[in-house]
C-alpha cells in the first residue's frame, strides 16, 4: 500500500503527514507513506486544496486534516 | 430578530448591575456584552451553513465547472462561486495554477480571486450581526461587480504574458467529485472547520468589539464625522489605503468600522474599507509573486482598488 500526503509545507500539511505515520503504525499494515511537495506533481491529481491524501493513487481527501482514525478507516476501505 | 437578546442584555446591565443607561460606562458595557455574544452566535451559524454548503462546492468542483465556458458566464461563475468557496492565501498558488491547467483564462481567474477572499464567511458573519442583512446584499453585491469588472479587465491587459510558471494544461474534461461524502461526514467535516475558524477569530472579535465599546461610550461623534464623514473628502481612499495591511483581523476591524459608522462615519467609506480588508491582502500579493509577475500584481492591486473607491464614492454620492 502507497500513501502520499500532498501539500507544500503548509502547518496542516504536516501535520496530516504526522497523522499518516501513527494511523499506518496503528493499522498494522505495511505501508509506504511518502510527502508530494512539489505543485507540479499535486497539480497532476487534479487537487487545488491541500492538504490532500491519495491512497495506492487514488484521492481520498483534499482540503482538510484528517484525524488518525479516519485515515485509518480510508485505509481499510 | 435579536431583541429577546437586547432585552437580557438590558436587564442585567440596567437593573441587577444598576448601572446608568446614560452614562459612558453603562452603555460601553452594555454594548459590549449585547455585541460580542450576538457577533459569535452569528459567526458560529453562518460559518457552520457555509462550510456545510461548501462540502459540496469545493474548488475542484467550481474549476470543473468553469472549464471551457464563456467568457461572461466565467466570469459571473467565478465571481458567484467565490461567495461560497472557501479561500486562504496559503491555497492562491493551487488554485491559480489549477485553473490554468483547465485552461480556464487569467481574467476568469482573478474574477474568483477577487471574490473568495472579499465574500468570506467570516466577513459576511460579522457584517450581518453588525450592519444587518441590508448591508451585507449591498456589500454582496459590490463584491461581485468589482470581481466580474475587475476580472475582465485584469484579462484585456494580456495577462497570459505574466505567468511565470509553464503549465500543462489538462486535455481531458476535470473529474467534479474527487471525494464523496455521506450527509453525517459533511455535517462533521462543516462542524469541525467552524470550531478551528472560531478558534481564530473570537478574540480578535473579543477585542474588536471591546474597542468599539470604548469608542461607543467615549469618543465624541463630532471627532468621528470630521475625519471619516463629509467633511473629509479623501475619507474612502486613506480607508482604502489603511484597509490593505488588515487581512487576517476582518473579524477585529469589522466592530469598529460599525462603532465608526454609527458616530458618523459614511456608509460608502466603511464598505469601502472593510472590502480593502478582505480583498487587498499583502500576504497573498507575496504567495502570488511566486507565480505571476510583480506588473501583473501591481496591475490586480490597481484595478480592485480603484474598483472599490469607485464604489465607495457612488455609494457616499447616492445615500
Amino acid at each position: 500500500m502507497k500513501i502520499e500526503i500532498l501539500g507544500t509545507g503548509c502547518a496542516k500539511c504536516k501535520a496530516l503527514e504526522e497523522a499518516a505515520k501513527q494511523a499506518v503504525a496503528k493499522s498494522g499494515k505495511f505501508a509506504q507513506i511518502e510527502k508530494i511537495e512539489d505543485i507540479m506533481k499535486i497539480m497532476a491529481y487534479g487537487v487545488m486544496s491541500t492538504p490532500a491524501l491519495v491512497i495506492d493513487g487514488k484521492v481520498v481527501s483534499t482540503g482538510k486534516l484528517l484525524s488518525v482514525d479516519e485515515i485509518v478507516s480510508l485505509m481499510n476501505a | 430578530m435579536f431583541e429577546w437578546w437586547e432585552n437580557i442584555v438590558d436587564k442585567l446591565v440596567y437593573e441587577i448591575w444598576e448601572m446608568n443607561s446614560e452614562s459612558a460606562l453603562g452603555s460601553a458595557i452594555h454594548f459590549f456584552i449585547y455585541d460580542t455574544i450576538k457577533i459569535w452566535f452569528l459567526l458560529l451559524t453562518i460559518i457552520f451553513a457555509v462550510s456545510f454548503l461548501r462540502t459540496w462546492v469545493n474548488t475542484e468542483y467550481v474549476r470543473a465547472h468553469l472549464q471551457g465556458k464563456s467568457a461572461f458566464y466565467g466570469h459571473v461563475g467565478a465571481s458567484l462561486f467565490g461567495v461560497i468557496t472557501p479561500f486562504c492565501s496559503c491555497s492562491a498558488i493551487p488554485l491559480f495554477l489549477g485553473f490554468l491547467q483547465a485552461r480556464i483564462p487569467v481574467g476568469v481567474t482573478f474574477s474568483y480571486l477577487i471574490s473568495a477572499p472579499m465574500n468570506n464567511e467570516i466577513a459576511i458573519a460579522m457584517l450581518f450581526g453588525l450592519f444587518g442583512w441590508k448591508v451585507t446584499a449591498i456589500y454582496i453585491a459590490f463584491g461581485i461587480t468589482v470581481a466580474v469588472i475587475g476580472g475582465y479587465l485584469i484579462g484585456k491587459t494580456g495577462a497570459e504574458k505574466e505567468i511565470l510558471l509553464d503549465v500543462k494544461p489538462i486535455d481531458s474534461e476535470l473529474e467534479a467529485d474527487l471525494v464523496i461524502l455521506t450527509v453525517k461526514e459533511r455535517a462533521k467535516e462543516a462542524w469541525v472547520y467552524t470550531v478551528d475558524i472560531f478558534k481564530k477569530i473570537y478574540l480578535y472579535v473579543l477585542l474588536g468589539v471591546g474597542v468599539g465599546a470604548w469608542i461607543h461610550g467615549y469618543i465624541p461623534t463630532d471627532f468621528v464625522a470630521r475625519y471619516t464623514g463629509e467633511g473629509n473628502p479623501f475619507a474612502v481612499i486613506i480607508a482604502v489605503l489603511m484597509g490593505i495591511p488588515m487581512y487576517s483581523n476582518a473579524a477585529g476591524v469589522m466592530p469598529l468600522v460599525e462603532v465608526l459608522t454609527s458616530k458618523g462615519m459614511l456608509l460608502g467609506t466603511a464598505l469601502s474599507f472593510m472590502m480593502a480588508v478582505t480583498a487587498l491582502s499583502l500576504p497573498e500579493a507575496l504567495i502570488l509573486k511566486r507565480v505571476i509577475s510583480l506588473k501583473l500584481i501591481s496591475i490586480f492591486f490597481g484595478i480592485v482598488g480603484s474598483g472599490i473607491v469607485i464604489i465607495g464614492y457612488l455609494f457616499n454620492a447616492i445615500l
